[in-house]
């Protein structure tokens, strides 16, 4: 029976023994050992979000720059496009230009050319019209150098017109 | 958290743990020494006293229970401070005035010890008065007084050292003796206060529930320890289950939210006649749930103790104290590898206890401070 009889002096102990350890650690231990425990554990779940910060933001980052970079390529296809649209064009207006420059250089020969036929043509004329004379002159010269021969001339134009008027 | 790092952080404790282990067992021989040398002057004294027998149960009782003196080694007994509160006044004088039977004559009166090692007042004639005893409060620093400001002692320089440590390191790991206790307040914090109270309002509560498991825990090791200057049965002594499991009525009833209290007296949603059956239960369960607290804890303990020092006793009951060497050395192997098993077996105990104890302490807690929608389900 005396094993279940509480013993007050021990009681009396007890209770000032778990008062004092309940206040002292309640106060100077447990309070500084979990704040620093929350503290260490808020730190970690801090660091951690960080990271994962961290991490998205490279992501993203990555992306942008893939972004960019599309756009620079393409930047460069339309830059070089117009580049050879404006060769293209050049070089076709400066064909243009080129082809209307021949036709007016051959258009100015073939008038050259048609004026020196002509000159040379009538030229031709005239020296053929002056050898005619001369050749005719001399024929003259050669036939008609007597007199009989001059009188039979005159008869035969003579007779040719008379045909000619009958 | 990688690999390695989460298995050293659990090796670490575990080897630790073992090591404990290994000390407590390995002191276990000279727990017999010692039994072996009282039991020898037991049989010295024997031969004085007209050949005393050895009686087991006598021993047992003994150990486990509280005394004025504290036995070192052989016959070297500390002497403890005796304070009693007699109508006359305060007497307070050495426990050494009273060893072996003797009488000490105090200012108001003169003082013997019982054989149960209670005290008692003694008059002229040398005999026990009854009345002049059942009038003194013995206040004396026994033993087991002595075992708790001793664990006191022990639990603030460990803790508040390890506070001290906390904030010179900042939020930096813990460190040493931190290290292996860290996890375990980790764990009552989390696995114990947060499940059991819930997220609103264990962190009220945790500092007490720390204090109430390393008190039970360390006092339970403390008892375990076989030498000077532990090996006090505390809490296997009624009063610390008796004040531990006081303190958790008073803070249930003291907590408790106006739900608690409506399901005790009447629960809703339940017809009155199975309410005049329910409530009669509801309002005992309110004062037996502490009261079961303090039986498991008693019983567990004490328990643990006479279980061991049966075993151990064992050898003396065979040999005959000392008369038949064969039964004593054929029992001794036996005996002993029963002790060490039950020395392990109540090392898990230790701990298995305070953890039991602190888990319904806030499962009581979580009732009495749980939001009314928590009730219905």
């Amino acid at each position: 029976m005396s094993l279940v009889t509480p013993d007050i002096g021990l009681l009396f102990w007890m209770c000032i023994s778990f008062g004092i350890v309940v206040f002292l650690l309640g106060k100077y231990a447990w309070k500084p050992i979990l704040s620093s425990v929350k503290q260490r554990e808020s730190s970690i779940e801090d660091a951690l979000n960080e990271a994962k910060k961290m991490r998205d933001d490279m992501a993203k980052m990555s992306a942008s720059n893939e972004e960019i970079m599309r756009q620079a390529r393409a930047e460069r296809e339309t830059l070089l496009k117009d580049a050879r649209d404006i060769r293209d064009k050049e070089i076709s207006e400066a064909k243009t230009r080129a082809k209307a420059e021949a036709d007016a250089m051959l258009g100015r020969a073939r008038e050259d050319i048609r004026n020196e036929k002509n000159a040379a043509i009538t030229e031709m004329k005239n020296q053929v019209a002056e050898l005619s004379i001369q050749v005719a002159e001399r024929i003259l010269k050669d036939k008609l150098g007597d007199a009989a021969a001059q009188k039979a001339l005159v008869d035969k134009v003579m007779t040719e017109a008379d045909m000619r008027k009958s | 958290m990688n690999g390695t790092s989460a298995f050293s952080f659990l090796l670490k404790p575990l080897v630790r743990a073992a090591f404990a282990l290994f000390l407590v067992v390995s002191c276990s021989p000279a727990f017999a020494q010692e039994h072996e040398q009282l039991a020898g002057s037991n049989e010295v004294h024997g031969e004085e006293h007209a050949k005393k027998e050895f009686k087991a149960g006598e021993l047992i009782m003994e150990h486990i229970g509280d005394s004025h003196d504290w036995h070192i080694v052989g016959h070297t007994h500390l002497p403890l401070p005796v304070i009693l509160k007699t109508p006359g006044g305060w007497e307070f004088f050495s426990s050494s005035h009273l060893a072996h039977g003797e009488h000490y004559s105090g200012k108001y009166g003169t003082y013997a010890l019982t054989e149960k090692n209670k005290m008692m007042v003694v008059d002229a004639a040398g005999s026990a008065d009854e009345l002049a005893t059942k009038a003194i409060i013995d206040f004396s620093l026994t033993k087991n007084a002595m075992t708790l400001l001793l664990c006191v002692t022990l639990m603030c320089v460990i803790f508040i050292g390890m506070a001290r440590g906390y904030a010179k390191r900042g939020i930096a790991g813990p460190k040493g003796l931190a290290s292996f206790l860290e996890p375990i307040i980790v764990f009552v914090r989390d696995d114990i206060a947060k499940n059991s109270i819930g997220e609103k309002h264990h962190m009220r509560f945790v500092p007490y529930l720390l204090t109430l498991f390393f008190f039970i825990w360390f006092l339970n090791l403390i008892g375990l320890i076989p030498i000077f200057p532990f090996g006090a049965n505390v809490t296997g002594n009624i009063v610390t289950p008796l004040v531990l499991s006081t303190v958790t009525f008073l803070l249930v009833t003291l907590v408790a939210k106006w739900p608690y209290w409506r399901h005790m007296l009447a629960m809703p949603g339940i017809p009155i006649p199975v309410l005049i059956i329910l409530t009669p239960i509801e309002i005992m369960g309110h004062f037996i749930r502490p009261f079961t607290l303090l039986i498991r804890l008693f019983a567990n303990i004490m328990a643990g103790h006479i279980v061991l020092l049966v075993f151990f006793c064992l050898i003396f009951i065979f040999s005959k104290n000392g008369d038949s060497l064969i039964g004593g050395f054929a029992t001794s192997p036996f005996a002993l590898a029963f002790t060490i098993f039950i020395n392990c077996l109540e090392l898990l105990v230790a701990a298995l206890q305070a953890y039991v104890f602190t888990l319904l302490t806030s499962i009581y807690i979580g009732t009495a401070v749980a939001e009314p929608h928590h009730d219905h389900h």
